[in-house]
């Protein structure tokens, strides 16, 4: 009857929103009487997970499982919860997690809620609080199915410290044949992603033209930040579409988000306004923006940004 | 090759959002409604589809009947017809559940929805779609080719792309990149006339009970003021956002 937590990992390392999701199925865990079975695949060093909560992992060390397979996961998370009694399955908001919760929601006919935002308010009924029209409300929801799975927004509940010894089992579920083959994946190593970054720089129009990023990936080089940018800056060729955030691109969540000639359009801010903290840097003065920002300055960033980059430099050499 | 597009019913991305009867329910009041954006894209792809492979496309949305002029909207973009599955969309596994059942009896090859819808943003029909009817299935889908019964998409994964070879039945969540933005189509007198005389077929409602419901909204607190720093004084900036807000 535990309730079980879906880990992710990078080359074997897990990742921040992993102890993120355990951290919150603690919470679970302790409204329901019961304890954390976490599901790792290929990743070092799982007893950590123990940290944050975590009383048992299932461990699974098998080469066949290198990429990401949504049928694959599905079904290796639905032999786990079968094993574990498991009513309540937590997961992130990765796209990973994002593909793979909707399947495995139809295997164990559970009622799935994504983009969680607090720990239940209620376990009966169960009720989580959610963001809708896209950041821009929050519903109260309930589950009414025997079986749970909640996708838990990134960097809304934290890391919480909660000393447990993880008991480490080896798990070898059947891998089934799954229809579908990743023939190739085409990821920088060398930098974060805008779903993984704690900072996220963002450049808009008002950066002019495509040859001036190099401002943005200064400023993001010494802050270890991601880069973004507005939509129109990705429909215009400037920047790969990948970087587009906002309500019809990415959603940003970031503990800071700079925005660097950005407007402050609606659909823009519905897309980035879970970010905790946010600084714009605009020329004009009414750009709404300025009403979405905690921190704002007025002007050029020509002219700005390369001195702000330059202060950091040295703020970050005293401070490391 | 059958096409089935689904389309949601959403309001445009400038609307105010507000909610009624004791904040239980959105408040259509002066609302907008349009394609939900990530529908838009598939749609269009279908239509290269159509266009360059002879596909057929149809398109359904689960709704009342309020939502008719969405799906004229998709036929005068050029859809062959419409089905419009007739009872409110209130949770996403029954919403998938009706959709299962058109799929099946309108044995559709490949069935493109958005990644999520930009009101409720589930983003869980496409998934559990694909899984009632036992299709294959990619979400955040950026690129997709069809040759006989193999397909081939490209999938947004955290930080980069992954190429995933699959077959014919499928089922996509589609979004941007799946076509350019100046791909979309604006739909013309010709098509809207044309689209007047297509069939919108309207089916009831299979027995479905819904996973999940939305008991309350309410809209984030307001938030305070800015801070405004001096754009020569950036020392401050730093100070503030090391000290106060303390995120570097
Ligand atoms: C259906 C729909 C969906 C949309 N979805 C999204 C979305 O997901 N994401 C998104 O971003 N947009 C989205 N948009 C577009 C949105 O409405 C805005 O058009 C867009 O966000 C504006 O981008 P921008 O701020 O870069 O450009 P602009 O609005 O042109 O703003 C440029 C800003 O730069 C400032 N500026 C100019 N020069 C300088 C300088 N030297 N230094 C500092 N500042 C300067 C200007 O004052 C201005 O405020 C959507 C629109 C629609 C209709």
């Amino acid at each position: 009857m535990s309730v079980l937590v879906y880990t992710e990992s990078d080359k074997g390392q897990l990742k921040k929103i992993s102890f993120e999701v355990a951290s919150y199925a603690k919470a679970v865990a302790d409204l329901m009487n019961t304890t954390v079975t976490a599901v790792a695949i290929n990743a070092q060093n799982v007893e950590s997970l123990g940290n944050y909560g975590v009383s048992k992992v299932l461990n699974i060390t098998n080469d066949a499982i290198k990429n990401f397979n949504v049928n694959t996961h599905a079904s290796i998370l639905e032999q786990a919860v079968k094993q574990e009694n498991a009513t309540v399955v937590i997961l992130s908001s990765s796209a990973d997690s994002r593909y793979l919760a909707p399947v495995l929601a139809v295997k164990l006919e559970a009622g799935y809620v994504s983009n969680v935002v607090e720990k239940p308010s209620n376990i009966s009924p169960f009720t989580v609080k959610r963001t809708a029209f896209t950041n821009k409300a929050f519903s109260q929801t309930e589950i009414n199915n025997g079986h749970k799975i909640i996708g838990v927004s990134n960097n809304s509940y934290g890391l919480v410290e909660n000393t447990t010894t993880a008991q480490v089992e080896a798990f070898s579920p059947n891998i089934e044949d799954s229809g579908i083959t990743v023939t190739s994946v085409d990821k920088a190593s060398n930098q974060v992603s805008i779903a993984d970054a704690e900072v996220v720089v963002s450049g808009g129009r008002g950066l002019k033209g495509p040859e001036n990023w190099g401002l943005i990936e200064d400023l993001a080089e010494v802050l270890g930040a991601a880069t973004a940018c507005s939509k129109p800056v990705s429909d215009l060729g400037w920047r790969p579409h990948s970087e587009h955030v906002g309500q019809t691109g990415k959603p940003v969540a970031s503990n800071l988000y700079i925005a660097i000639g950005i407007s402050g359009a609606i659909q823009h801010l519905a897309g980035i306004n879970a970010s905790k903290v946010k600084v714009v840097i605009n020329t004009d003065p009414e750009a709404p923006f300025f009403k979405a920002a905690d921190y704002g300055i007025v002007g050029d960033a020509f002219e700005i940004v390369p001195k702000l980059t330059e202060k950091l430099k040295e703020f970050k050499a005293q401070n490391a | 090759m059958k096409i089935l597009v689904c389309i949601s019913h959403v309001p445009d991305t400038t609307s105010k959002i507000n909610f009624t009867d004791g904040d239980t329910k959105f408040d259509t009041n002066g609302v907008q409604f349009v394609i939900n954006p990530n529908d838009e894209f598939g749609l269009t792809r279908a239509m290269w589809f159509k266009e360059k492979q002879g596909a057929s496309v149809d398109v359904v949305n689960v709704g009342g009947p309020e939502t008719e002029p969405t799906l004229r909207k998709a036929l005068a973009i050029g859809a062959d017809s419409a089905i419009r599955v007739n009872t409110a969309a209130t949770d996403g596994y029954a919403v998938a559940q009706q959709l299962a059942t058109v799929v099946k009896d309108g044995q559709y090859d490949l069935v493109i929805a958005g990644r999520e819808s930009i009101d409720y943003n589930g983003g869980m029909v496409p998934g559990m779609l694909a899984a009632l009817t036992g299709a294959s299935f990619v979400t955040n889908c950026v690129s997709l080719e069809v040759d006989g019964s193999n397909a081939t998409a490209v999938r947004e994964i955290d930080g980069g792309k992954e190429t995933i070879a699959t077959s014919l039945p499928l089922v996509i969540g589609g979004q941007k990149g799946l076509v350019e933005e100046s791909d979309l189509r604006i739909p013309n007198m010709r098509g809207i006339m044309m689209a007047r005389q297509k069939p919108l077929k309207v089916l009831e409602p299979i027995n479905t009970s819904d996973a999940t419901a939305a008991k309350s909204f309410e809209k984030p607190a307001p938030k305070g003021a800015v801070t405004l720093v001096d754009a020569d004084n950036l020392d401050e900036l730093i100070s503030l956002l090391h000290n106060e807000a303390k995120v570097i």
